[in-house]
């Protein structure tokens, strides 16, 4: 039987849609959590490193519960694309999304805060607003660890299996991502494929990961 | 004309003591200089003429801008106060080269005037060479001289200077009063700069204020603040003195004499206003004031013996340092090598106080 390569590539498509997704949210979320002071600071803070400490099946529930048929969000999507939110590929990427972003923002927000207060002050004092201070100065100068924390994220999107089992399913050729190929070809005693998914699932994974250590700030040239 | 009224209050942590900022000031043309030990307080006036820091009271005038007002809760925005800031370490932006540090300084102004005028500083600070660079594959003199460049490309009215030679070697120090001398002459900009040099004050100061512990305890140019330390701290905090206990014999008036008790030894100074006889008081004597010989026969007038103790190689002439019978510490004396060598022999020597120059506080 050939190989099905198509977990493979969705695996990648969700991770990277994900990711997009979390550096974006992240970003914002890291910006307020390191310049603003604001009420329910620190229940934001311990609201996105969530996902971090919880079950995956909590995690899968409270996904259910927001995004289900019967939810207010399923209703208005369905009403709006025609087809269910749940088990469908955008499912996935939402299950990945929540992996992502806890790694995104917690490492985006150190590395905003490592930057030297002192550019910033520099940059207000010549005149900058603070959209431009964070554009042209903080994010510049903190996005080798950005970068480095995208990648862990893209990484971790990767490779997330209870939530995706349990709010995009298992439909192979439509949701079935690598890391639930693997469990169902482990199940259905398939271990060539398992063993081609596993090697080319690690070998990837090591390589993002080296990457991203290759990023981190210390090893690179010093500005 | 920068005017600032300032009060901060720093409530004590159980890692840190408390921090009152209290003082009032003007800074017109020229350099004025904050003067003061660490922790005096001196960058938190800086940061909160800035913006940086919002203090609890007082206000702050630029001209005729008001840049703060603690009474009716004015408190610009470090961007709308136009007040140049020359940091520590320069704080140039490294992921830009030079040009564009300074064009980030300039983006407010229309693209047409603003490449001209960045070309225009990059010329008059010498960066034309290295304008396509970064900082750090730059030399310090450049940094240095395009960190200024930065801060005056917005026109600003003030310019703010945090300890900016300290850690600088001596060539580049030079270079560097070199180069806040051709803006004060070129863009008139007055300055207020912080240090804990004297050499610095002396240097680029029309006026100093000596800060202690959040307030101004002195005011003036350095020369008349050396010659007339107004009390023990701002003596000690010049570090420039002899500072020796002493006790007020004799004031008189009329004829300008003091005369006071070192140990049991008499020293005639001039009169010291605003002391009464039997005071303790300490005297201030510069290390250059005093004169030392051989013991020639009977002391003569403000001379006491002393015990050389030690010798120490100065760039210019020698520092001699003393005990004696009469104070309880050293006390140095700058001399020139030729002065030190006709007496080196000798076991005998005397400190020879000036009556003039003698100040007590």
């Amino acid at each position: 039987m050939p190989l099905d390569w198509f977990p493979l590539r969705l695996s990648l498509h969700v991770a990277l849609v994900s990711t997009a997704l979390a550096l974006a949210g992240g970003l914002w979320i890291a910006y307020l959590l390191a310049n603003r002071q604001f009420r329910g600071k620190d229940v934001l803070d311990a609201a996105v490193t969530l996902p971090l400490v919880l079950p995956p099946t909590v995690l899968g529930y409270y996904l259910l519960v927001l995004i289900g048929r019967a939810s207010p969000v399923g209703r208005v999507w369905e009403a709006v694309f025609g087809a269910p939110l749940v088990f469908s590929v955008n499912a996935a990427i939402l299950a990945a999304l929540l992996h992502a972003l806890p790694l995104l923002v917690k490492s985006a927000r150190a590395a905003l805060e490592s930057v030297d207060r002192n550019y910033e002050r520099a940059a207000r004092n010549l005149g900058a607003s603070e959209w431009r201070v964070f554009w042209r100065v903080t994010l510049p100068l903190a996005r080798r660890s950005i970068y480095a924390a995208t990648a862990l994220a893209f990484a971790r999107a990767l490779g997330d299996f209870g939530v995706t089992l349990m709010v995009a399913g298992n439909i192979p050729g439509r949701t079935q991502t690598v890391a639930v190929a693997i469990y169902d070809a482990v199940e259905s005693g398939n271990g060539a494929a398992a063993r081609v998914l596993v090697l080319v699932i690690s070998v990837v994974a090591l390589a993002i990961l080296t990457l991203a250590n290759r990023l981190t700030p210390e090893s690179g040239p010093r500005h | 004309m920068l005017q600032a009224r300032l009060k901060k209050t720093f409530a004590p942590k159980p890692d840190s003591a408390g921090f009152t900022l209290d003082l009032e000031f003007t800074a017109t043309q020229g350099v004025t200089v904050l003067f003061g030990p660490s922790g005096a307080g001196k960058t938190l006036v800086l940061d909160s003429v800035a913006g940086f820091v919002r203090p609890d009271e007082g206000r702050v005038l630029l001209d005729d801008d008001i840049l703060f007002d603690g009474a009716a809760g004015v408190h610009l925005a470090p961007r709308h106060r136009n007040c140049g800031y020359v940091f520590q370490n320069y704080a140039l932006f490294p992921q830009m080269t030079l040009r564009q540090n300074l064009e980030f300084a300039a983006e407010r102004r229309p693209r047409l005037e603003r490449h001209r005028r960045v070309n225009e500083m990059l010329e008059r600070f010498r960066l034309t060479e290295a304008a396509g660079r970064r900082p750090h594959e730059v030399s310090g003199g450049q940094r240095q001289r395009c960190s200024i460049a930065r801060a005056l490309i917005g026109a600003p009215k003030l310019l703010l200077l945090d300890e900016p030679a300290t850690g600088l070697d001596a060539p580049l120090r030079a270079e560097f009063y070199e180069a806040l001398r051709q803006v004060q002459s070129e863009f008139k900009t007055p300055m207020l700069l912080v240090t804990h040099d004297l050499a610095e004050c002396f240097e680029l100061a029309e006026d100093m204020l000596i800060l202690h512990e959040g307030r101004v305890i002195q005011r003036g140019t350095p020369r008349a603040v050396l010659d007339e330390p107004a009390n023990l701290e701002v003596a000690r905090l010049l570090g420039a003195f002899n500072l020796l206990d002493a006790e007020i014999r004799t004031l008189d008036p009329g004829r300008n004499t003091s005369r006071v008790m070192l140990g049991e030894f008499e020293i005639d100074g001039p009169y010291f206003p605003g002391h009464l006889k039997g005071d303790r008081v300490t005297l201030c004597v510069r290390p250059e004031q005093i004169q030392v010989s051989a013991r020639d026969g009977k002391l003569r007038p403000n001379q006491i013996p002393a015990e050389l103790k030690r010798v120490v190689e100065r760039p210019h002439g020698l520092r001699l340092e003393f005990s004696t019978e009469a104070t309880t510490t050293i006390i140095r004396a700058t001399v020139s090598r030729a002065d030190y060598e006709r007496y080196r022999e000798t076991h005998d020597w005397v400190i020879q106080f000036p009556s003039e120059a003698l100040r007590v506080v």
